[in-house]
């Protein structure tokens, strides 16, 4: 299992929107709170379709939701 | 700890004890001077297929039960469908149960390869089975824990 280079500001994000639970954050997007979790973590990448999910749900553009931790390529 | 770790722990203890009781009850019932060649293939296939239904069965029940008990424990209702993430993890875990699988199957084969009695070829072939259900099962418990 390789380390995932794509972080976000999930947590942040929520805390920002009126302290939105995780539960409210995935009924949202589409998937479970399990997936919420893990994404938090760092512990999962999530597909470009579901990343553009969360940021619609923040009203957000995906680049202020999600950012790349790899460097420069 | 979530819905889907408590499960996969659930469902790998419930796998185990099924497992281990059938067998313990078919041990049992095992002729002491042993069986005849041609009554050997009907003594394995009924056990292959009554433990292929008992753990299907068992596994329904145990899901209810577990469902219910988790609703009534967190107050929380279980996620109603399978996301990107529990499909990617069943994919892991299938990979990995039918590999261990496949292991088995080729040693079992190798046992007749070698002229061992075709006793020995369904064991292998039903401990390889519930092997992998225990791999798959670790698998998807180790992905939900630590990630993909």
């Amino acid at each position: 299992m390789g380390k995932n280079l794509v972080g976000n500001h999930i947590r942040k994000l929520r805390f920002n929107h009126n302290e939105m639970t995780q539960q409210q954050l995935a009924d949202k997007a589409g998937v479970t709170r399990q997936t919420i979790v893990a994404l938090e973590k760092g512990n999962y990448s999530p597909s470009l379709e579901l990343a553009f999910r969360i940021a619609h749900a923040f009203n957000l553009p995906l680049e202020e939701v999600f950012f790349y931790e790899g460097g420069q390529t | 700890m979530t819905y889907q770790e408590k499960k996969s722990i659930v469902t790998l203890i419930s796998a185990i004890i099924i497992f281990v009781s059938y067998c313990a009850y078919m041990y049992l019932q095992y002729p002491e001077d042993g069986l005849e060649p041609a009554e050997a293939f009907r003594y394995w296939g009924s056990f292959v297929l009554t433990l292929t239904l008992v753990s299907i069965i068992a596994h329904i029940l145990i899901s209810i039960m577990f469902n219910i008990v988790f609703r009534m424990t967190t107050g929380e209702k279980e996620p109603a469908f399978a996301d990107e993430l529990d499909k990617l993890i069943d994919l892991k875990a299938n990979r990995n149960s039918f590999f261990v699988f496949i292991l088995g199957f080729l040693l079992a084969m190798g046992s007749l390869a070698a002229n061992q009695p075709s006793q020995v070829m369904f064991v292998i072939l039903i401990a390889s089975g519930f092997i992998s259900d225990v791999t798959g099962s670790v698998t998807k418990l180790y992905h939900y824990r630590r990630g993909v």
